[in-house]
């Protein structure tokens, strides 16, 4: 127990630490290095080192079999990024004529903006906002061009349609590509207010001039709902988004009137909570420098005493991972409780009950009906 | 220091534990487990793998284990895990070592990315190798435990791995699985190979582990250089043919048969370019495993000359 808690915390350390200080990197010795290789794989890092080592001219100085996984996860970046910027640009060419504006969000929007959290990330699929009424044209028009709607259940189909910010995924039939088209930032059903119509007026150009990026605050505070309020049992929070926040704050927080821009967008757009949590914890774990007057004008979107003191505990749990020899029960209770205040947020009680215990009946069917992928062939994957 | 040299009581304690470090290859391994039955196997059939340095970074740490919790009580089980995530349904307990061989290639395919993975057999005689390349059922294990045993190299049976920075081929001589009737085939070519127990009904099949000569264990830190490309083909009865293919093809062939071409992209696209440029290749159909031996032992003679 006593082994278990110790090296869960020298896990963390050796994550945080590689992050904040990368330039001390290559003293690590061997046995910290094979740590920190399996901490930073679970939380998709390792091409975060990969692109702070190279900066720093440092790469030559690690030992090579740790720079080999570095490369490795380097090779399947620039992969990923060669398959969403030409998504992007398939789908200019899918929605040629339709005229609409479109906001690249997460991932797709620092990719082709080239803004700082780019650097070294991995990116699963294109995200993109378009105002609701326009979806089902863009959809038609997608779906003759070689998307399809992937294959989900009716519960599902409805979920999504009725309830949520987004449509089912779209995959592309050849390239197997998913777009996620949404049309606000949060569920229809969140308790949080979310007016999407300002998230288009305030948005920025990108260099196609039927491609945008959400204005700056926005961004930041859509990386921070992200963060909170889509997790996963499992998962927990993802690290990746406070690192992507923690750039954005820095390469943003240069630009004149962004600070002072910052709560009030907050509190128009009715997400105050997400940015109180966010601040504090970015600045906690990775030192972003922030203005301090900005945290105290948050200080009453901060909840009553006890929850605040609960959720400084909860998040960082849940953020952080364990070590992959010792999981922690205390970290998997953290992140299932993240995962249902994420819920409850989204969706009225009535609704919630209903839906976790359908997830919960998936869950429990699934158990026994767990994709088998060691049938397949091992190229397959 | 190779596993032999441990005894059974540690080599069961090392798994039991922190668990036992092997190096196979380019890769360094740690493999945990708390099944008494895979110990046995793993003290019998992974002899003679090195164990690396006590310093060296351990690439997968991979486990093979009996489920936690009330689970393990219900059925005997076995899961797969690496790094704490357990990504497949589990086995049956008896099936526990092919499944954690087979999970250690999925480690292989899908992370190391570092270096071109090829979906093909590879052999190497006087510094010269050739490559299999083929989709499995075409009999390239058999034909390359056949190899190995008349005096080949092996370099692999699954993964021809290329190092972008020169073009070489690292040796991965893991045991190599014989499927179904393969395994009587090999017993009856060369009755003093090294083959453990056949494992029923797996998810492929009956399923046995060839142990690779030790000479192609011992030498697995010495890369060798591509020469030829063979695509097999086994055919039963058919007549034994060895035809030159022209280098578009061969390049096709090759690309389409790899693990990683797409991920490396331009690096994967040169080298398979510089490969096919360099080698020779052939198109092989034979039945008879004597036969195709001689035909590729003629083949690398003619390069001697």
């Amino acid at each position: 127990m006593f082994r278990a808690a110790c090296e869960t915390r020298r896990a963390q350390r050796l994550l945080l630490e590689a992050l904040q200080e990368p330039e001390k990197l290559p003293g690590l010795p061997p046995a910290d290095w094979e740590l920190l290789l399996r901490v930073a794989r679970r939380v998709r890092v390792l091409g975060r080192l990969e692109s702070d080592l190279e900066r720093a001219g440092l790469l030559e100085e690690i030992p090579e079999r740790a720079a080999a996984h570095l490369r490795a996860a380097r090779n399947v970046i620039s992969h990923r990024n060669t398959l969403i910027s030409w998504e992007v640009n398939r789908l200019l060419w899918a929605l040629k004529g339709i005229d609409v504006p479109l906001i690249l969000l997460k991932g797709t929007a620092y990719l082709l903006a080239e803004l700082s959290p780019a650097r070294g990330r991995i990116f699963a699929d294109v995200d993109l906002l378009v105002p609701e009424r326009r979806i089902g044209e863009i959809e038609e028009r997608l779906v003759e061009r070689g998307w399809f709607k992937t294959q989900i259940d009716p519960y599902d189909d409805r979920y999504y349609r009725v309830w949520m910010h987004e449509i089912p995924p779209l995959r592309h039939r050849e390239r197997g590509t998913e777009i996620d088209i949404h049309h606000r930032l949060l569920p229809k059903t969140s308790h949080l207010k979310s007016d999407p119509e300002s998230l288009f007026t305030a948005a920025r150009p990108l260099a196609d001039p039927q491609l945008h990026m959400l204005a700056p605050a926005d961004m930041v505070l859509h990386a921070l709902v992200h963060l909170f309020l889509e997790g996963d049992p499992d998962e927990g929070l993802r690290l990746r988004d406070l690192i992507d926040v923690h750039d954005l704050l820095c390469r943003f927080g240069e630009e004149p009137g962004f600070w002072s821009d910052l709560g009030p967008r907050a509190r128009a757009l009715g997400f105050e909570r997400p940015l109180f949590y966010g601040l504090h914890h970015v600045q906690r774990l990775f030192g972003t420098p922030i203005p301090p007057d900005v945290l105290r004008g948050l200080e009453d979107a901060a909840p009553v005493w006890p929850i605040r003191q609960l959720m400084n505990r909860l998040i960082p749990l849940a953020l952080l991972p364990g070590h992959p020899d010792y999981p922690s029960r205390w970290a998997s209770v953290a992140r299932w409780l993240i995962y249902v205040r994420a819920h409850w947020l989204r969706m009225p009680p009535g609704l919630l009950a209903k839906h976790l215990s359908h997830k919960a009946w998936l869950r429990f069917r699934g158990f026994r009906r767990r994709v088998d992928l060691a049938q397949l062939d091992l190229k397959q994957q | 220091m190779i596993v032999g040299d441990l005894s059974r009581r540690e080599l069961g304690k090392r798994l039991a534990g922190d668990g036992l470090a092997l190096q196979l290859g380019p890769f360094n391994l740690t493999i945990r487990s708390n099944l008494d039955s895979f110990a046995s196997l793993a003290h019998q059939l992974y002899e003679p793998y090195p164990l690396p340095d006590a310093e060296a970074i351990s690439d997968f740490h991979v486990q093979i284990s009996a489920p936690r919790g009330l689970r393990r009580w219900v059925r005997r089980q076995a899961c797969f895990g690496v790094d704490g995530q357990f990504p497949f349904a589990p086995y049956t307990v008896e099936h526990a070592f092919p499944a954690l061989e087979w999970g250690i290639n999925w480690c292989v395919a899908t992370r190391a990315h570092h270096l071109l993975l090829l979906h093909s057999a590879g052999v190497e005689r006087n510094g010269r190798a050739i490559l299999f390349p083929a989709s499995p059922g075409h009999g390239k294990s058999t034909l390359c435990t056949a190899l190995v045993h008349s005096g080949w190299r092996l370099l692999s049976d699954e993964f021809g791995v290329v190092r972008p920075e020169d073009g070489l081929l690292l040796p991965l001589p893991r045991l190599i699985p014989l499927k179904n009737e393969s395994i009587e085939v090999i017993r009856k070519f060369r009755p003093e190979a090294i083959i453990g127990p056949s494992f029923l009904e797996t998810r492929k099949g009956t399923v046995a582990h060839v142990q690779p000569p030790v000479n192609s264990i011992r030498r697995a830190q010495e890369p060798a250089r591509p020469r030829w490309f063979v695509f097999p083909r086994w055919v039963a009865d058919a007549p034994l043919t060895l035809e030159p293919i022209p280098k578009s093809q061969a390049f096709l062939m090759v690309a389409t048969n790899a693990f990683n071409y797409e991920v490396l992209d331009e690096i994967a696209f040169r080298l398979v370019t510089e490969m096919v440029r360099s080698c020779d290749s052939y198109s092989l159909i034979y039945s008879d495993l004597d036969e195709a031996v001689s035909a590729l032992d003629e083949l690398s003679r003619t390069d001697d000359v």
